[in-house]
């Protein structure tokens, strides 16, 4: 894919500069920028997670108030998931390879991606202006009447929430386009990577849901700042009607989180195992049922409500349809490990951690949609362990090990493998310690958003502690590793994991326009059956 | 494996909480195989299918229909048991018998309170009978609280200007813990009560005894309990150190400065007022969150809270 009139000039060496950076259309350059802040929004939030767990090693008071500890688990929450989940594989990983995947110089819409990349700046220079103003303490939740009530800066987060909301709207409709119209001529729906599937359903998903948990918060600045009764009954409102409006938007939400996941975890197990991906329309399509699914089942976060024991029903059912699809893609990425050939480098070691946590996470979703033990279960430690297994083990685990992948593509640079496999294995292990015994409490009836507790749940606690510091080494190591790889890693080659996906057919790392010429589509991005790989 | 799940659960002591612990057992059972089917299958391909020397074409198996048809139906009708099974027991657990007994919950930041039919209300304590059935009535004088009684497998959210209903059917003498699992603020992992479970003859007694009880006896006593029992001790310590309200100790008489600049002395009206109508004068340096407790204590237990704030200057 050598060019005569093309320059070899990386993006990273074409047109330097701060403003250069801060004006650029690249999509390549955007995805970057958004990597440093989200990876700074996830090193907030995890030192939050830190001192909560911290204060946690044992019951009363050991380091700090219950008002401090309080802002400290709500600010984890909106940090980690307005501003490094949400945003962390489209905005960053999706932006970098989605237009090389499907053979574009850039996104439909650069200047819009542009303009999205700063909206997300305006959102978190609110969010963390409002955190050293001392955060709220509503949980990330913001269940009124607490939320209408409570002082602090409540206004200021609500507002960061949706202005950041934004920044998603216009990411997801950028990518659908994108995907729509800009596909290489050979590049056919069900020729082009699963990672565009899963990233248009996610898209889908952005679009829809996003609108709302913007209105929601609108009303809830309305309500605080005039007292005009929406949600506080106090003043006539309803507070329950803010918890179906909360979750309208937030059960998506978990899908805008889990199929971004989804979607690098097939292109991992396909690349690793030199395999074609067994079921592809079926990974496909279960993309697209579980976001549909996904807007009708808000219900199951309010079986405790008091809602309809009809309500109840139903939701719990549409709760059960989730499981099937998400059930077919594990099974399909097993079978796309059968008779492959299996390389465990670095990227595969995260995406078979997947495999295992996200597995955990979704059983034991089964037992929070079955309406009778969900009564039991119900903002326990079990509902932390569930979504920390899904989120964490299944989102981040995802999110580090799709870094991994495409960091040679991204920055040009090897990372150390021997470290690299030493972190996977040691966040592996450390996120189980942290979490597998926050199952146990919940299980026996610890409530979450506790300061402190009975006696009979310190040994799950101290468990947890210990392993959420294990965890905090765990990632540090990871992380020097990448930044160690940017001074002295060994140079990339075009293709140093032998894919065939289209994004490491040109040079590494890519030149600004991406491929130097069209590039011709003779085959499918998981023919391993049929195509020898060039190295 | 019964054994594991009886050790993960809270002891079980309501008629619902051995089918809840059933379905739960059966969830488990399930999960657990196919946990160890999808992670033995992924370490035994990841093992035989390791890739050695040169990198070489693969299989292009990606379809195999009885295979899918097989992952896909398997699971489907699991779920749908899962889903009918926890549905029933759901029912059950939310219709309450025609003869329940009725007592009313009431959450407020950050304690609860019980009122009994006859009119007796009990705070931080709930006392009921041994096998038969109670109907709570439950609602928030705030924000959202949430009833939550381990041991009967219940929880119910307590909202403000509505009521909600969760009954149960204790089923085993002895004291359990009530939790609150609706975040409310600062002290909500302290509005905590107790769940006590009488012979339905001793819970009679009980009910009459506190209905009449004795006009006598030391205030003193009386304010003690009042005290602990009404969650004054979740903001209000006795031994000078400041938690979300001014510490008793040493109160009595002294003059404070409010928030508004005034200076009050504390004497009986003030503690009285400050009872009743808690943001009338605030302290300085404090929030002032204190909820009202009028119709809460009668006027004897006022009066024993006086006596006892009184007794603390005194030591």
């Amino acid at each position: 894919m050598s060019s005569t009139n093309h320059s070899n000039v990386s993006y990273l060496e074409d047109k330097k500069g701060l403003w250069n950076w801060l004006t650029t259309v690249d999509h390549k350059k955007i995805g970057l920028m958004y990597l440093g802040l989200i990876l700074a929004s996830f090193l907030v939030g995890g030192i939050l997670a830190m001192l909560v767990r911290m204060e946690l090693i044992s019951p009363g008071e050991d380091f700090y108030s219950a008002d401090t500890y309080n802002r400290f688990f709500t600010m984890h929450g909106v940090v980690m998931i307005f501003l490094f989940i949400i945003p962390s594989i489209p905005a960053a990983l999706g932006n970098f390879v989605l237009p090389l995947m499907v053979g574009a110089k850039d996104v439909a819409f650069p200047r819009l991606n542009l303009a999205s990349w700063y909206i997300y700046v305006v959102g978190l220079l609110l969010a963390f202006w409002a955190l050293l103003y001392g955060g709220v303490d509503t949980g990330w939740t913001f269940y009124t009447p607490y939320s209408s009530e409570v002082k602090g800066p409540v206004a200021m987060i609500g507002l960061a929430v949706f202005i950041l909301g934004f920044s998603s709207i216009l990411t997801g409709l950028n990518f659908i386009v994108t995907i729509h119209k800009l596909r290489l001529p050979g590049i056919t729906w069900f020729n082009m990577p699963l990672f565009l599937w899963g990233m248009y359903a996610t898209a889908i998903i952005q679009i829809l849901a996003t609108p709302v948990i913007g209105i929601t918060m609108v009303l809830l600045l309305f309500e605080r700042m005039s007292g005009i009764g929406i949600f506080d009954p106090s003043m006539g409102g309803d507070p329950v009607l803010f918890q179906h409006f909360f979750w309208f938007y937030s059960h998506p939400a978990v899908y805008i989180m889990i199929l971004p996941a989804m979607a690098i975890i097939s292109e991992l197990i396909s690349t690793f195992s030199h395999k074609k991906i067994f079921g592809y329309k079926a990974i496909a399509y279960s993309s697209v049922a579980i976001a549909l699914i996904s807007f009708l089942v808000w219900g199951h976060h309010m079986f405790t409500s008091g809602q309809s024991r009809f309500a109840a029903m139903v939701f719990s059912f549409l709760t059960f349809g989730v499981a099937v699809p998400s059930a077919i893609k594990v099974f399909n990425w097993l079978a796309t490990l059968y008779k492959g050939s299996i390389s465990l480098e670095t990227p595969m070691l995260y995406a078979l951690s997947f495999l295992f946590l996200f597995t955990i996470g979704g059983l034991t979703g089964l037992f929070l949609g079955t309406l009778a033990v969900d009564i039991h279960l119900h903002d326990t430690y079990f509902v932390v362990a569930h979504f920390h297994y899904v989120m964490f083990g299944g989102t981040v685990v995802a999110f580090i090990g799709g870094l991994h992948y495409w960091w040679p593509k991204m920055t040009g640079k090897m990372f150390n493998e021997t470290w690299g496999k030493i972190g996977a294995v040691l966040v592996f292990l450390g996120f189980n310690f942290t979490f597998m015994p926050q199952f146990l409490a919940g299980f026996r009836g610890m409530p979450r958003r506790y300061f402190t507790y009975a006696d009979e749940f310190t040994i799950f606690n101290v468990l947890s502690s210990l392993g959420a510091f294990f965890l905090g080494i765990a990632f540090v190591i990871v992380g020097i590793n990448l930044v160690m790889s940017l001074i002295n890693g060994k140079k990339a080659g075009q293709n140093p994991w032998h894919s065939l996906s289209l994004e490491w057919q040109t040079q590494t790392p890519p030149i600004t326009e991406n491929f130097a010429q069209d590039p011709v589509i003779t085959h499918g991005p998981y023919d391993y059956d049929t195509q020898e790989v060039n190295h | 494996m019964k054994r594991i799940i009886d050790w993960m659960m809270p002891e079980a002591a309501s008629t619902v909480s051995s089918e809840i612990d059933s379905i739960t057992y059966f969830i488990f059972a399930v999960s657990l195989v196919f946990f160890l089917i999808i992670v033995i299958s992924m370490i035994h391909f990841v093992i035989k299918y390791q890739r050695k020397g040169k990198l070489e074409k693969t299989s292009g198996v990606d379809q195999n229909h009885v295979l899918e048809f097989v992952w896909t139906a398997i699971p489907t009708v699991l779920l749908v048991m899962m889903f009918v099974w926890g549905f029933r027991v759901y029912l059950d657990m939310s219709i309450a018998p025609k003869d329940s007994i009725e007592i009313k919950v009431t959450g407020q930041k950050w304690f609860w309170t019980f009122t009994y039919p006859n009119g007796y209300v009990s705070p931080g304590e709930l006392v009921v009978p041994l096998n038969k059935p109670v109907k709570t009535l439950i609602s928030s004088r705030d924000v959202i609280h949430s009833m939550y009684i381990p041991a009967f497998r219940i929880k119910m959210d307590a909202l403000p200007n509505r009521y909600t209903v969760a009954w149960f059917e204790a089923t085993k003498p002895g004291t359990y813990p009530l939790f609150c699992t609706e975040y409310c603020g600062t002290s909500h992992s302290k509005m905590l009560a107790t769940v006590k479970v009488l012979p339905y003859g001793e819970y009679l007694q009980w009910l009459d005894d506190m209905a009449n009880m004795a006009t006598g006896g030391d205030p003193v006593e009386l304010g003690k309990k009042i005290y602990a029992k009404n969650a004054c001790n979740t903001c209000h310590s006795l031994d000078g150190s400041t938690m979300v309200g001014p510490s008793w100790k040493g109160i009595w008489n002294a003059s404070h400065q409010m928030a508004d600049g005034t200076t009050v002395k504390v004497d009986e009206n003030y503690i009285r007022e400050s009872i009743l109508n808690p943001q009338a004068k605030i302290r300085a340096g404090f929030q002032g969150v204190m909820p009202s407790y009028q119709g809460l204590l009668k006027e004897q237990e006022i009066e024993g809270v006086i006596a006892y704030i009184k007794s603390l200057e005194k030591n």
